[in-house]
């Protein structure tokens, strides 16, 4: 990471949830985070990517995923774009209802929002932007849900 | 680190010894052939033994949720043995943790079969 920021786009592949996954370790580690933390940063922004390779992008060679880290004095701040053709919240399910429990998909978002701080996902036309934020200091570092 | 898997009977139980990470696309594959190829030779006792699995995202915790039902709903038990804190705490906070049966001992797991 240069200075405060790193941006780059990758390809709707597999390949790209990993250089997500491996990018989002190393810039939390060298952000002070501790063990725990990064790896649910890691797996955060793992997942989103996921979200944006498979179901914002569907694999399409032609579209790209976009990957912004931010490092401000207080926060880790992620953006994962794609260009799909945004995402529908209204249809994302809750996984921990008792008639979901059984399903084998639908959790990546939830365990996002368990492990960040604050998430914004924000669909549009031109496709899906998840901004995931870590407090570097602060009560609520550690994740909301995973440290109950 | 990709799944590795390797299987061994004890008392008429399947053990699947799984190592390294259980994610979307590889080390789910290999999760599911493993399982599918249990059930087609009629095994249906199957011991998912994820003590050396250090990493797990929502794509595998689907597999091994599709694991659990794909056994159950032919007439089989699958069950979890030693699982790691941090494949535990993702069971817990996806309420799994009480759907599975989950042991941490491999004799009482196998005992457990019925």
């Amino acid at each position: 990471m240069s200075g405060d920021r790193l941006s780059y786009k990758l390809d709707s592949t597999l390949e790209t949830v990993d250089n997500a996954e491996q990018t989002a370790t190393r810039i939390a580690s060298e952000s002070g985070f501790g063990e725990d933390e990064v790896m649910q940063i890691a797996m955060a922004v793992r997942e989103a990517a996921v979200n944006a390779v498979l179901h914002g992008n569907a694999y399409d060679p032609e579209k790209k995923v976009e990957l912004e880290f931010v490092r401000t004095k207080d926060d880790l701040v992620i953006f994962v774009r794609d260009q799909g053709k945004g995402l529908d919240l209204a249809k994302v399910p809750d996984p921990l209802a008792p008639e979901n429990l059984l399903k084998t998909s639908g959790r990546g978002i939830f365990l996002i929002r368990s492990f960040m701080d604050d998430v914004q996902i924000t669909p549009s036309q031109a496709g899906t932007e998840f901004k995931l934020t870590k407090h570097v200091h602060g009560a609520t570092a550690g994740g909301k849900e995973a440290s109950q | 680190m990709n799944l590795k898997i390797s299987t061994r009977q004890v008392d008429g139980v399947n053990i699947v010894d799984c190592s390294g990470r259980i994610t979307l696309g590889e080390g789910s594959v290999v999760l599911r052939d493993q399982v599918k190829d249990l059930l087609g030779k009629g095994q249906k006792k199957i011991l998912l033994n994820l003590g050396d699995v250090n990493y797990i995202d929502s794509s595998g915790i689907g597999e091994l949720v599709s694991a659990y039902t794909t056994v159950r709903n032919q007439g089989g038990e699958l069950k979890l043995l030693n699982l790691t804190k941090k494949v535990h705490d993702l069971l817990q906070i996806t309420k799994l943790y009480t759907v599975f049966d989950v042991k941490d001992d491999e004799t009482a797991a196998v005992k457990a079969f019925r």
